[in-house]
């Protein structure tokens, strides 16, 4: 499904990564591991097409994504370090905007009820600045539910999240895998549950 | 097609090209502007109603040709480094701005001076200056937004897309501003036909314009083949040239 | 669920969220008109108050004062998505971003130059405008004012990755404003001379139909410049 053929990034005059390949397909999960600094953040962002690889390309369904970027999106969910959640927007402004940039159509009460199982309950209609940063970043996280994309990028999902969150974060990966879909994942903490199709890519730090 | 237009071959080829091409146009411009200078500021006739003064038109003209031949050659080149997404154009724009916005500044002080005798001020909002000093404003747009940007890659990018939007609206800015001030003097040079210029002052001026426009060739490829090996540093080939010596 | 008319809907979703946000602090759409206000009563106070002078170059000072108070809001326009990842979320949408970048201009002009537009006839009437100018007054800041979003959200995405891009968005965009402000200065001038400005209002809105194909393009790829 997402195949990454030779790619190198430059940055700040460091090379980040050089000739990086491998693929991920339909039911496997990708865990990309390194210090900070070694370039997880900017591999991510160039698979999602948001930076420019200096060499190498970025293949799904084999094609390269620069082309028909409008498609490829179509099947891809981005949640970054920087969430895109709206501080000054209510919880369920936010989901519902979010939901109509991306072109899904979800009804009232599937939203208050995705939020109220995320732990929001009663928190729908405050602005988000006022609640905590673990409940921000499930507000983020609750697209998780609401998409039916079948490429999930995702960098460090786990911050901020507690113990429970982070079990129901787990559960839901393992869904998505059942359903044919893939996940790429940055993270410092270990997966606790266990995945069948767990890969692990390793960027060293380079000098 | 474009096979050819691969980075990796193109950046060493681009600075080979660069280096075979240079010679040329430093030769041209050397030997036109001493030509075109001392025929246009000694042999030319004296004109009979601005006398001696006419004669920093072997300056102003030419650098303002230039000044406006460099900006539509940058965003030509913007054009393709955006379309084809090459690397080497983008480089050539950042190469061309300073020579560009350095036309410009010329334009701009020899038509002042120029302006003292002819008008009595140094300054007057006459609608070719007045394009002239937004000329420079453009000019000066794309190269700070160029260093304003610390990853130097993006800011390529970025200057290429205000290159384009500028050359759009240059001649709707051209337009305006000669529409707001219709008390210049006629486009003299492009009257061929109806021979507003004597010969014996055009063949000077023409001269001195090929002289400028080599030159100004000369110094963006001078500074093409620097932004080349800036950005190309850690690869083989410039390690090789600079061990070379 | 894939909505069918998801075009629409991203532009209405995209327009309602700034809308709503300027709404929700409301400083921000008061603020640039008290700007303009104060701005255009700095004049008579420093040129003088004779009504002749005033009306001479009431329009000029109008027009400066609207390039001016857009510009205050322009720095904004994609600050707060760019901040907090919403603008990675709009390239990552299945809809093209020009589309997106569309909905947030006009949004702008809805919170920054329609105010203007509405407030211009009391503003003219400070400056001892005459009446047969208030129309084009009114007209030329209806059909201008968009245009100066337009080429303003340009500048703004070209810079809006940059720590202190505000003041360098000004010297990219103020240039460009430059038509603008000539042709519709020119306008307010004629009709003062109860002379037909048709020519002018049709000049701004070629320019507007222009603005309103190529812009939303160029601030998309300034865009993906800004978020790589």
């Amino acid at each position: 499904m997402l195949e990454i053929k030779a790619l190198t990034c430059i940055k700040q005059e460091r090379c980040l990564f050089e000739s990086l390949n491998f693929s991920l397909l339909p039911g496997q999960i990708m865990q990309v591991e390194g210090p900070n600094g070694a370039g997880k953040t900017s591999l991510l962002r160039i698979i999602s097409g948001f930076a420019r690889p200096d060499e190498g390309n970025v293949l799904f369904n084999n094609q390269n994504i620069t082309e028909d970027y409008d498609s490829f999106a179509e099947s891809l969910l981005f949640i970054g370090h920087k969430t895109g959640v709206n501080l000054q927007l209510t919880a369920y402004e936010n989901v519902q905007h979010w939901l109509g940039v991306h072109g899904y159509q979800c009804n009232r009460d599937d939203i208050y009820h995705r939020l109220g199982k995320l732990g929001l309950v009663g928190l729908e209609d405050v602005p988000v600045r006022t609640l905590s940063a673990g409940q921000q970043r499930r507000v983020a996280l609750v697209r998780l539910w609401l998409n039916q994309a079948k490429l999930w990028i995702l960098d460090e999902p786990f911050t901020a999240l507690d113990k429970r969150g982070v079990a129901m974060l787990q559960n839901r990966f393992q869904a998505h895998l059942d359903g044919g879909g893939s996940i790429l994942l940055t993270t410092h903490q270990d997966l606790t549950s266990s995945f069948d199709s767990l890969q692990t890519l390793v960027l060293e730090y380079r000098h | 097609m474009w096979k050819w237009l691969h980075p990796y071959a193109k950046a060493e080829r681009a600075y080979q090209l660069c280096n075979t091409l240079l010679p040329y146009f430093a030769v041209v411009s050397v030997l036109c502007i001493v030509v075109g200078w001392v025929w246009g500021l000694a042999y030319a006739p004296a004109d009979y109603q601005q006398k001696d003064s006419y004669r920093i038109i072997f300056i102003h003209v030419p650098s303002a040709i230039l000044s406006m031949g460099a900006y539509s050659s940058m965003a030509v080149a913007a054009i393709i480094a955006l379309v084809w997404q090459l690397r080497n154009a983008e480089l050539a724009v950042i190469a061309i701005a300073p020579v560009g916005a350095a036309m410009t500044a010329i334009a701009l002080i020899t038509g002042a001076a120029w302006g003292k005798p002819m008008w009595g001020a140094w300054w007057v909002w006459d609608a070719r200056l007045t394009s002239e000093l937004i000329l420079l404003f453009l000019y000066l747009g794309v190269l700070s937004l160029y260093h304003a940007f610390e990853d130097k890659k993006a800011g390529g990018r970025a200057a290429c897309i205000l290159a384009i939007v500028g050359v759009v609206n240059l001649p709707i800015i051209h337009f305006s501003v000669e529409w707001w001030n219709t008390l210049h003097q006629g486009a003299t040079i492009t009257k061929f036909d109806t021979s507003a210029i004597d010969p014996s002052m055009l063949w000077p001026l023409l001269i001195n314009l090929l002289g400028f426009a080599a030159l100004v060739g000369a110094m963006s490829l001078i500074r093409l083949k620097n932004e080349i090996m800036q950005a190309d540093k850690h690869r083989p080939w410039v390690r090789q040239l600079v061990s070379r010596g | 669920m894939r909505a069918s008319n998801s075009y629409w809907t991203l532009f209405c979703n995209v327009y309602r969220k700034d809308v709503t946000l300027a709404f929700r602090q409301r400083a921000e759409i008061v603020n640039p008109l008290l700007f303009f206000l104060i701005v255009i009563t700095l004049f008579p106070l420093a040129i003088g108050p004779e009504p002749a002078l005033l009306a001479r170059m009431a329009p000029g000072i109008i027009w400066v004062a609207a390039l001016l108070s857009t510009m205050l809001g322009l720095d904004k326009i994609f600050r707060d998505d760019y901040m907090d990842g919403s603008l990675e979320q709009l390239i990552a949408s299945p809809y093209p971003l020009s589309l997106a970048v569309l909905a947030k201009v006009a949004a702008h002009w809805t919170v920054a130059g329609l105010p203007m537009v509405i407030m211009a006839p009391v503003f003219a009437l400070l400056m001892n405008l005459e009446s047969q100018a208030l129309g084009a007054t009114v007209l030329t800041l209806l059909i201008g004012t968009p245009l100066l979003s337009f080429i303003g959200a340009i500048g703004a995405g070209l810079t809006v990755g940059l720590q202190k891009g505000g003041i360098l968005m000004s010297l990219l965009v103020l240039p460009l404003y430059i038509p603008v402000l000539i042709f519709a200065t020119s306008a307010i001038d004629t009709s003062s001379m109860s002379l037909a400005y048709s020519g002018q209002l049709a000049i701004l809105g070629a320019m507007l139909a222009v603005a309103f194909v190529a812009a939303p393009i160029a601030i998309s790829s300034a865009l993906r410049v800004s978020v790589s």
